[in-house]
């Protein structure tokens, strides 16, 4: 029945809709304490919206994307700290730095074919974090802290800096989301779609795939480098093994998105909640964590591919936040009058 | 000051070997099955741990023990690639990407639960630091040997895939498995054939690479580094490439960890990263 299901499909839209609003009023009910976990929800959303871009949509699976935290968290040191820039200009400088890093990254990592991509972009991150720990002014292997000075002009108060920090995750996250989402509805979104249904004939029309895989690539990357700006203003200290930390910005991030859903915007944003959900119960596991998650996405890829949201969306019959251009008029069946 | 180079250039190759013996697998699993395994250098530090383990409880030599594990391996290959992997080859080469991402984070962390996080190593007994004296060089035993297998093994497997039988099926189901399939060919068979043989170089690996290196549950990933490493260099495709790659990577490592010790792992990598941007299709490219 198409009504009931427009019914079940608004009704899921409006649940999006007041999860962002409760977001944006979120600071004025909670305590330092959850702000900070939503603000690492924020992040990690923002990693999982970048990492699912590039393997749902561009086909380029990435085992690397911690390199790009890691240099944005490197580089909002450096802007801050030893060059005394305004830090919130710094923040920018993250995004920057994360740009200009992935043009030779490109270089590198696209001369692979498919399935050597992902462990090239590996080297990439390792050289990038062994190269970070050899700066003397970073503090070489073991890092260094945040000086209070910086980390006191987001807020004299921690309340208050906390409350700040939230802020800039918060529209980093948004703009990472409502961009993405333009993306793949422009040309180069409907191109990579055209794609992976069916490569000879989007080729035929026209489609130049590596142009769209370069623009996805490069995309990605500011917004990794902001997430590890704002990752750093919260640990307020930067090393090798944290920034780059393949086990936070990498390894949760594929799980996350793969339990969530490949290949659609909801999928990313329904695996993070259910990352912090877990989290609460499995943290206090250790290695059993991560032994879960990844058992966990294992079964899921033998189940349903496109994730829990691929099995959510059985039962929906449609997609809450469109991506396709068909889902518009009325999820790609023909009315019935 | 020569000699000292000659003998970091000859100890760097003979670690070559160890390095071509970790590429040969993943070599083998790209070519034919058409997928990268992430969890390829943890199966190999699995291995070790159980050779290490198996070691102790018989109180045989680790050299001893290969031979009862190299069964063993072949079989768990057989069977994670009829069981697990091959419901998830075919036309997206996402899938079995992620299968093993996930294996090797199970792996990792199953091994840190199982037996800690210490770093370990295996031992051959009297073989361990025994050396030969050749042309003013030192020679350690272990290294020659392991440099030996490495060549026996990248011949062996060369004639296994061009000469024999099996290596014909192997390359019918890899150029096309539905023709392949429809002349009688099982491709699920010689697929899990196939991951078999990558078992047994993996068992190979894991023993020489204890017994050469230190390791712990997460040492995995570096060791696959290295093997992508080599195949890339070697040229993709390409055993007798891979052999070649890894003499390359292991003068590499050696000499930047002469200059400094802490500059051998990045050392390798900016060396790869160089010829691999000077030379993409590696050095001895099979297409």
């Amino acid at each position: 029945m198409p009504t009931s299901q427009h019914l079940i499909i608004a009704a899921g839209r409006i649940v999006l809709l007041g999860g962002a609003l409760a977001l944006v009023v979120a600071p004025r009910f909670i305590d330092a304490g959850g702000l900070t976990m939503l603000t690492e929800f924020l992040c990690l959303l923002v990693l999982a919206l970048m990492w699912n871009l590039l393997a749902g949509y561009a086909d380029i699976v990435t085992v690397g994307q911690h390199a790009f935290v890691g240099v944005g968290a490197y580089a909002f040191y450096g802007a801050a700290v030893l060059l005394r820039v305004d830090p919130y200009l710094a923040i920018a400088a993250a995004a920057g730095a994360a740009f200009v890093i992935a043009l030779p990254a490109m270089m590198i990592v696209f001369r692979l074919r498919a399935a050597y991509l992902a462990v090239g972009t590996w080297v990439v991150a390792e050289v990038l974090m062994l190269a970070a720990g050899k700066l003397p002014n970073f503090g070489f292997g073991s890092g260094v802290s945040l000086p209070v000075a910086v980390a006191r002009e987001f807020g004299t108060r921690p309340a208050e800096r906390f409350a700040t920090i939230y802020w800039l995750a918060l529209a980093v996250a948004a703009a990472a989301f409502l961009s993405t989402w333009l993306l793949l509805r422009s040309r180069v979104g409907l191109g990579l779609t055209a794609m992976r249904d069916n490569e000879e004939a989007a080729g035929a029309m026209g489609v130049n795939l590596l142009r769209s895989r370069i623009i996805c690539f490069l995309w990605t990357a500011p917004f990794l480098g902001l997430a590890g700006a704002i990752i750093t203003l919260q640990k307020l200290r930067i090393s090798p093994a944290a920034s780059f930390s393949i086990i936070d910005w990498t390894v949760f991030v594929i799980f996350i998105v793969v339990i969530g859903g490949i290949g659609s915007l909801e999928g990313p944003i329904l695996g993070t909640i259910l990352f912090f959900v877990l989290r609460e119960h499995l943290a206090t596991l250790g290695t059993w964590h991560l032994i879960i998650l990844g058992t966990l996405s294992i079964a899921i890829i033998l189940i349903e591919p496109r994730g829990l949201w691929g099995l959510l969306r059985k039962a929906l019959g449609g997609d809450l936040i469109p991506v396709s251009h068909a889902a518009r008029a009325g999820f790609g069946k023909p009315k019935v009058p | 000051m020569v000699a000292t180079y000659l003998n970091l250039v000859v100890q760097g190759a003979l670690l070559g070997g160890l390095y071509a013996i970790f590429a040969l697998g993943l070599s083998l699993s790209v070519g034919v099955m058409r997928f990268v395994n992430i969890a390829h250098g943890d199966f190999i530090v699995l291995t070790s741990f159980l050779l290490l383990t198996l070691s102790a409880a018989l109180k045989l030599n680790v050299l001893l023990v290969l031979p009862l594990v190299i069964p063993l391996a072949f079989a768990a290959g057989y069977l994670l690639q009829r069981l697990l992997l091959q419901r998830v080859i075919g036309q997206n080469a996402l899938l079995p990407l992620l299968v093993t991402f996930g294996l090797s984070i199970i792996i990792q962390n199953g091994l840190l639960q199982g037996v800690g996080a210490d770093t370990r190593t295996l031992s051959a007994g009297a073989l361990d630091v025994a050396s030969l004296q050749i042309g003013g060089l030192n020679i350690g035993v272990l290294p020659l040997l392991t440099f030996i297998v490495a060549v026996v093994l990248v011949f062996g497997l060369d004639w296994l895939l061009y000469r024999s039988r099996l290596g014909a099926h192997i390359r019918a189901v890899t150029l096309d498995v539905g023709a392949a399939d429809l002349i009688g060919l099982s491709s699920v068979r010689v697929y899990a054939i196939a991951m078999g043989i990558v078992g047994i170089t993996v068992a190979i690996a894991a023993c020489f690479m204890g017994l050469r290196m230190n390791f712990d549950p997460t040492s995995g990933p570096s060791r696959l580094l290295i093997a992508f490493e080599v195949v890339v260099l070697g040229g993709l495709g390409s055993l007798r490439g891979s052999l070649l790659g890894g003499i390359l990577l292991g003068i590499a490592q050696t000499i930047g960890g002469q200059i400094d010790g802490a500059w051998q792992t990045l050392a390798g990598h900016l060396v790869f990263l160089t010829i691999f941007l000077l030379r993409p299709q590696g050095l001895l490219p099979r297409y």
